[in-house]
């Protein structure tokens, strides 16, 4: 049963807040001595309040809640400050106590649904966990109880899903379920770390908007933390801007959004992609270089670089049968229904010195197009019409080797996991160079610097390891490799999507100087419309595997034709600018 | 441009070398254990490579009184014909060691390689390196390690060769599941693009990459190689008497036991029992040593 909590006094002339931060400091203890997380921070959060704390990375959000929810890891300690939730005072009471108002009176979502949830028990049982915990409900209402909770945050046919196990749920549905877990007790405070990183932009709003829904109908409180200005500025009442583990900037929305005051804010908002502006609007005021006059231009009545035509990959739907099975069945054609067509015949071109952006959602089919089209798995019908040869023709581990393989390159999604390890800055970005380049040692090395240069990487890095290097420096090792042989056509797979803002900015504004100066064209896979209107001159939109629409950038993002064109706009969060 | 990136990483210019240095100095300060496996470890390799020049007595000359107790002049006493325990204890560590060491390097290469390919191919490689793993390991070790030297014959190649096979699957499967987790990472598929055939990523993107956990089964495996033939000198499947080696000389000092001997058998068995101990723990610290979620 709950416990009696100290009322909060309603006839106080001014509403005494359910959460207060007063004067943080966090540190950790390192083998480098003590580093402190954040420092002297103030936050408070009313009764029924959204706020929104928003940083980059680094900048001490998440400790900021981990230390109110006192889930610190060992090394980290609360040095300063007090945490005052509805009068209790959250640093002096007893972890007992603490494990009993977790759940109960706050509890949390964090960042990747899946992890968060249980993957050998079944949702409902879960959600029975939480409640049997806190001893919420008599054990014969349990199964109704979470039933109740399913249906609550909309998942279709609760009843049945209460079955279900979390790899079964889809991102959007797990995420669901987290949050069904989270308000299961109904707690007063909510805190929400970075909750839709990795979902869809459609998925993101109706998870968005259901967590809103309900805090707002159980007067509860929340705190958002993420790193999105336009997520905080379209749910939160109020905006609390870190940096570096300082509280720079804390206002109501409109105000923040209307008149930052503080320069980082400003900089952070000047560096959120948005409607209505160029690439060099991103970076800060007074940095922007002029726009460089493109070395090529595109011509229409040119042969387009690339021709992709009614390219098909299929792939076995799991459990048909084993590989002996395969092998008496080697000659029949597989029947339709075993199969999963991952991208269904779709057709498009990419000029000489055009930028295309490929937008879609999770599963659309972008990624294996990309990888298709990048000859790094064989596709199963069509062609792929590069340079005036059918590349889709040569098998991909026989591509490899060949002299053609140097005029598609990539960069990829993650530049951590596409960094060799064990391999410095220079070796990665020489490894092209000396397997395709065929140049000599010495010569690499001239080539490594005078890249590095080009992509904007200081030269003394270039001896360093991925994990000696910032998040933004690994992504230009990444397009410096990518760049080093002068391909024709470069493949982006979402080179921003792990990256800050500030930094998206700059590598944003590099990608385009990069192509003017040398010439390239880009096929640039996003799920982010806004990146996608400031790189590309034309737009693909895919889901389920075909095009739904194409065509110049302003046309299909100002005056979508198709529904599905239209969702995805709505969906994303705009600041109010 | 600005940069906001080349400002964000301060402390990381230090020179490699010595962060490597510093970081096995917290480890060891972390765990006094792992000092302790270091330091066996450095006895160990002392005894193996110094230790016959240094021993008092022959290890193979018989003495003027057999079965006498520890003493001041035979300080792990002697043997039925008289022979000085402690030079024999110690002579005997190189030739366990060189055992242990060439089997496990023999199996690395076997089986470590066997596994990646595997790992990295799949298929039919996969399915053929799999089966041999589950097959060797169809059959009771150590019984099967006798079968090879009964078969092959009872010489030191023959034990470190029986030694390296009943180890394959332990390195194979290993091997498999770190390459198998890389094959689709971004730097392989970044080298595939780079123009790396299939072999050469095998052998300069994974291999590397697999490594340092490779060195702490090197390390674990070294232990039950070592006591594997000590096992099979027991048995009269090994080395044979004269010479020194621990098993061997567990064995002659064994009936010995209920006659109140105990030393005999007791030195030997607390060398073999130290270095297997010694090469376990060192496996724990290398594993802190090279695991990077322990480098906060």
């Amino acid at each position: 049963m709950r416990a009696p909590l100290p009322q909060i006094e309603a006839d106080a002339g001014i509403p005494q807040p359910l959460l207060e931060v007063r004067d943080l400091t966090v540190e950790f203890h390192t083998r480098r001595g003590t580093v402190r997380a954040v420092e002297h921070i103030s936050v408070s959060v009313a009764k029924g309040e959204t706020v929104g704390i928003v940083g980059e990375s680094g900048s001490g959000k998440s400790v900021t809640s981990y230390a109110v929810m006192r889930i610190l890891d060992r090394a980290g300690k609360i040095a300063e400050g007090a945490v005052m939730f509805s009068g209790l005072d959250l640093r002096a009471i007893p972890e007992a106590e603490m494990r009993d108002l977790r759940g109960r009176e706050m509890s949390m979502i964090f960042q990747s649904p899946r992890l968060a949830l249980n993957p050998i028990r079944k949702v409902g049982k879960q959600i029975e966990d939480v409640l049997r915990q806190h001893a919420q409900v008599d054990s014969d209402s349990l199964a109704a109880k979470a039933v109740e909770m399913l249906e609550q945050v909309r998942i279709a046919r609760p009843r049945e899903r209460y079955h279900a196990y979390p790899f079964e749920l889809s991102g959007g549905m797990c995420q669901r379920v987290v949050i069904a877990l989270a308000l299961a007790c109904r707690p007063q405070l909510l805190i929400a770390d970075e909750p839709t990183t990795g979902l869809d932009v459609t998925t993101q709003k109706a998870v968005m908007d259901l967590a809103v829904e309900l805090t707002r109908e159980r007067g509860m409180a929340m705190i958002l933390i993420t790193h999105d200005l336009g997520l905080a500025a379209a749910y939160c009442d109020r905006v609390v801007v870190m940096e570096k583990g300082h509280v720079v900037e804390a206002a109501s929305s409109e105000a923040i959004f209307k008149a930052p005051s503080h320069a980082y804010t400003r900089k952070l908002m000047r560096a959120t992609p948005r409607p209505g502006i160029t690439l060099r609007d991103l970076l800060p005021e007074g940095e922007a270089t002029p726009v460089l006059t493109p070395a090529t231009t595109v011509k229409a009545s040119e042969a387009p670089l690339l021709a992709v035509e009614k390219l098909v990959k299929e792939y076995p739907r799991q459990g048909q049968g084993g590989s002996l099975a395969k092998l008496f069945s080697a000659n029949k054609p597989v029947p339709e229904s075993q199969v999963f067509r991952a991208v269904d015949g779709i057709s498009f071109s990419v000029a000489r010195g055009e930028s295309v952006g490929l937008v879609g959602e999770s599963g659309c089919g972008k990624s294996t197009t990309s990888m298709m089209v990048m000859r790094l798995i064989d596709k199963t019908s069509g062609s792929i019409v590069f340079g005036g040869e059918d590349i889709g023709a040569i098998p991909a581990r026989q591509f490899a080797t060949l002299p053609l393989r140097r005029r598609i390159q990539m960069v990829f999604q993650d530049p951590t996991d596409s960094l060799n390890p064990r391999f410095t800055a220079a070796r990665a970005i020489a490894d092209p160079l000396l397997r395709l380049g065929g140049m000599s040692r010495r010569d690499v090395r001239a080539r490594c610097e005078e890249l590095a240069r080009q992509v904007g990487l200081p030269v003394e890095l270039l001896d360093r390891f991925p994990h000696q290097l910032s998040g933004g420096q690994k992504a230009r090792v990444g397009i410096a490799r990518a760049i080093a042989l002068k391909p024709d056509l470069i493949i982006l797979d979402e080179p921003t999507a792990a990256l800050d803002v500030s930094v998206q900015a700059v590598v944003l504004n590099l990608l385009q100087d990069l192509k003017d100066s040398l010439g390239m064209s880009y096929l640039f896979v996003s799920h982010d419309l806004n990146v996608v209107r400031l790189l590309c001159d034309r737009v693909i939109v895919m889901r389920a595997g075909a095009i739904v629409e194409q065509g110049p950038t302003e046309q299909v993002l100002v005056d979508p034709a198709a529904d599905y064109t239209r969702d995805l706009l709505t969906a994303i969060p705009h600041p109010p600018l | 441009m600005t940069d906001t990136a080349v400002h964000a990483t301060p402390a990381a210019a230090k020179p490699a070398g010595n962060s490597m240095l510093r970081h096995a100095r917290y480890v060891v300060a972390e765990n006094p254990v792992t000092g302790l496996s270091f330091g066996l470890f450095l006895l160990i390799a002392l005894c193996a490579v110094i230790g016959p020049y240094l021993v008092p007595y022959d290890p193979l000359a018989s003495g003027p009184a057999p079965l006498s107790p520890p003493s001041w002049q035979h300080w792990f006493g002697t043997d039925q014909t008289g022979r000085d325990i402690f030079s024999r204890v110690v002579v005997a560590t190189r030739l366990d060691v060189i055992i242990a060491l060439f089997s496990v390097a023999l199996v690395f290469a076997m089986g470590g390689l066997a596994g990646i390919a595997a790992g990295y191919f799949g298929g039919w490689t996969d399915r053929i390196v799999s089966r041999v793993a589950d097959t060797i390991m169809a059959f009771p070790l150590f019984v099967l390690a006798m079968g090879i030297v009964a078969a092959l014959g009872n010489t030191v190649t023959n034990i470190i060769l029986a030694t390296a096979i009943i180890n394959f699957p332990l390195y194979a499967r290993v091997a498999r599941a770190e390459a198998n987790v890389r094959r689709d990472a971004g730097f392989v598929q970044a080298a595939r693009l780079s123009g790396n055939g299939e072999f050469r990523i095998l052998l300069t993107q994974i291999l590397p990459n697999i490594m340092p956990i490779m060195m702490v089964q090197i390390s674990l495996t070294m232990g039950y190689a070592i006591l594997n033939a000590a096992g099979l000198s027991f048995i009269g499947l090994g080395v044979k008497p004269p010479t020194p080696e621990w098993g061997i000389m567990v064995a002659e000092g064994a009936a010995n036991i209920i006659s109140g001997e105990w030393w005999i058998a007791l030195f030997p068995g607390a060398a073999l029992m130290i270095a297997v101990f010694c090469f376990n723990l060192l496996g724990d610290g290398l594993r802190d040593l090279v695991d990077p979620q322990r480098r906060t």
